[in-house]
């Protein structure tokens, strides 16, 4: 691509703007619910950054994973919580240790993740070029990265069984 | 759209032309999508009151156009000019935005539905995932409006088709995930392609295993659709109306498309993933792919394969009584899931074990075939039985005539006639 302007550098600059702002969003509502659904915009923006990437397996999941899946469990969880229109109640943000706490955190992440991507030998590949990745990354699953995908199902499938343990009703209390 | 693509970046047109160009293309085909999806969801709403008039022994609209065809044109216009209505006590911002994921959810998945072999607007690699990924922006919709309408009702309705969606959102995948397992690809026209255009081509009838995938697939895509026997979100005699209780206008409007172009969705994935597709019978793909006659023909098979299942879909809806929550989720959590994972792990252990193309492939084929067969032909023969013993109350025929032309006290007194008669001597005519 030259140095100009395009229209796919339209799109890219357009989707960070939807992803910054609806985070920037998340981060600083005094409305937890509202906070919650913005993040609905910065899981599609990220789904849009990374088929940019021509990463188009991984953004499909994302948007499976994150929107259908995490968002979803977000929101049941905000509903579930009581009294939460109250955002000094349910946004420990707003306590002075809690805060100073999250800031620590957050500047340490992002300690991390700037010597992490200032660092990291990153592999160029040439821009516009969108191979399908779906078949080398199920050969790649199957073959070199084969234990670790095994491990992670172990863990997922004890997950699994400690969530039903803990949802399980009491059989001498319940019915 | 590839073709075009490839013109406009292969051409010696200056960058900026160029950059336009291809922002008029982007544009133009998300237009057209959005209108073909539209016009579709509008005319299943038509599909819907006619066959559900004719379930219920009334006649469904036919006042608007012949055969009241242009009904939806009628209400798409009501629906605009209808007063916009928002609660005082719910949340402006989230309530105005709640219609739109539901919306974008259904149609955006309309740009990976192929309608024939050259018509699809992005034959995407990941197809067949991006049209399950993106049917779920249609939950957080649901919610949000569930939550802004500050109403008991509709929060019980968005808690519910929530609960429900996600849930039914493992059975659907994994009934799909049986064919993508068979035709080893995501992309919704490779698997087309790998069927025929012959039944016994098609993936339903390749295996066991797959017959019983797709009947898993549909009554669990019917429960992600919200669709009777399914239809907890919105039961009426429970919650009004569920999530949109308090919608009016143009943004009830939307959740109404949405909801119909969904069943349009669940239907033409059926008919990709399982029916073949817009493969013809006897038609060779090579033959196919150049003629603009087979194209059309392509196109016909699958405009009435998908319709047909929608058929079934709305046949169901006035046909079958409403489940309760906790056997909604019993059915899925307790049967659904467990015989999805049969299903998958049958498939996987005979592609391990039946070469394709060997005579035990072939014999699987014809009996599933022949099995299906027996199926339809006992389920015609009982329903005709049961119109034999408690008799046709109405005479269609005659009433259909009255259809055509203006409304006819007369025309209706006859259809209803026989219906009158025998209801002066029961024992008789029993």
């Amino acid at each position: 691509m030259s140095a100009s302007w395009s229209f796919a550098d339209a799109i890219f600059y357009f989707i960070a703007l939807l992803t910054v702002v609806c985070g920037a969003y998340a981060v600083a509502s005094r409305n937890i619910v509202r906070a919650v659904f913005s993040l609905l915009g910065t899981f599609l923006g990220v789904a849009g950054l990374y088929a940019m990437l021509s990463a188009d397996f991984v953004a499909v999941v994302q948007i499976m994973v994150y929107v259908g899946g995490i968002l979803v469990l977000l929101i049941f969880a905000v509903m579930l919580t009581s009294r939460i229109e109250k955002a000094g109640r349910s946004n420990p943000a707003a306590r002075p240790l809690a805060a100073s706490l999250g800031v620590l955190c957050g500047l340490a992440s992002l300690v991390l993740l700037a010597s992490l991507a200032l660092l990291a030998p990153w592999k160029q590949t040439a821009a516009g070029d969108f191979a399908p990745t779906t078949a080398p990354l199920g050969e790649a699953l199957l073959a070199e990265a084969l234990l670790p995908f095994e491990l992670l199902s172990v863990v997922l499938l004890g997950v699994v069984i400690g969530a039903v343990i803990i949802a399980r009703r009491d059989p001498e209390v319940g019915g | 759209m590839d073709a075009l693509y490839e013109l406009i970046t292969g051409s010696d047109l200056g960058f900026w032309w160029k950059q336009l160009l291809l922002a008029v293309l982007i544009g133009a085909v998300g237009v057209i999508v959005f209108s073909v999806a539209l016009v579709y969801a509008a005319l299943m709403t038509y599909l819907e009151r006619r066959v559900s008039g004719r379930v219920q022994s009334r006649v469904g609209p036919n006042r608007v156009g012949p055969l009241g065809l242009l009904q939806w044109l009628a209400d798409g216009a009501k629906m605009i000019l209808k007063e916009d209505v928002i609660p005082a006590a719910a949340d402006r911002p989230l309530f105005r935005l709640a219609p739109y994921p539901v919306v974008i959810g259904v149609f955006a998945a309309f740009a990976s539905v192929p309608f024939g072999e050259w018509l699809i607007a992005a034959d995407l690699n990941v197809g067949l995932l991006y049209l399950l990924a993106i049917t779920s922006l249609v939950v957080v919709g649901i919610l949000m409006a569930g939550w802004a309408s500050n109403n008991k009702w509709s929060l019980f309705g968005g808690i519910r088709s929530a609960a429900q969606i996600v849930s039914y959102e493992v059975p659907t995948a994994l009934a799909i995930l049986v064919v993508v397992l068979m035709a080893g690809s995501l992309s919704t026209q490779d698997i087309i392609r790998e069927q025929g255009g012959w039944p016994w081509d098609w993936y339903v009838f390749r295996q066991p295993f797959a017959f019983a995938a797709f009947f898993l697939y549909f009554t669990a895509a019917l429960a992600e659709g919200n669709r009777t026997p399914f239809d907890l979100p919105e039961a009426e005699s429970e919650l009004v109306a569920g999530y949109n209780t308090e919608y009016s206008g143009m943004r009830f409007g939307g959740f109404y498309l949405g909801e119909f172009g969904n069943v349009y969705l669940m239907c033409a994935i059926a008919t990709l993933v399982f029916f073949g597709g817009w493969q013809i019978p006897g038609v060779s793909p090579a033959e196919h792919h150049g003629s603009w006659l087979w194209q059309i023909v392509g196109f016909g098979l699958f405009f009435v394969k998908a319709w047909a299942a929608s058929f079934v879909v709305v046949w169901l809806r006035w046909t079958l009584p409403r489940l309760r929550v906790d056997q909604l989720m019993s059915l899925c959590y307790r049967y659904l899931v467990p015989l999805s994972f049969v299903c998958l792990l049958g498939t996987a252990v005979l592609m391990m074990l039946v070469p394709a193309g060997s005579l035990f492939d072939s014999l699987l084929r014809f009996g599933t075939f022949g099995f299906g067969l027996l199926v339809a032909a006992i389920f015609f023969w009982r329903v005709l039985w049961h119109i034999r013993h408690v008799g046709d109350r109405i005479d269609l025929k005659i009433l259909a005539r009255g259809v055509r032309g203006r409304f006819d006290p007369a025309i209706q007194h006859r259809a209803y006639g026989a219906f009158r008669k025998q209801q002066k001597q029961p024992e008789e005519s029993r």
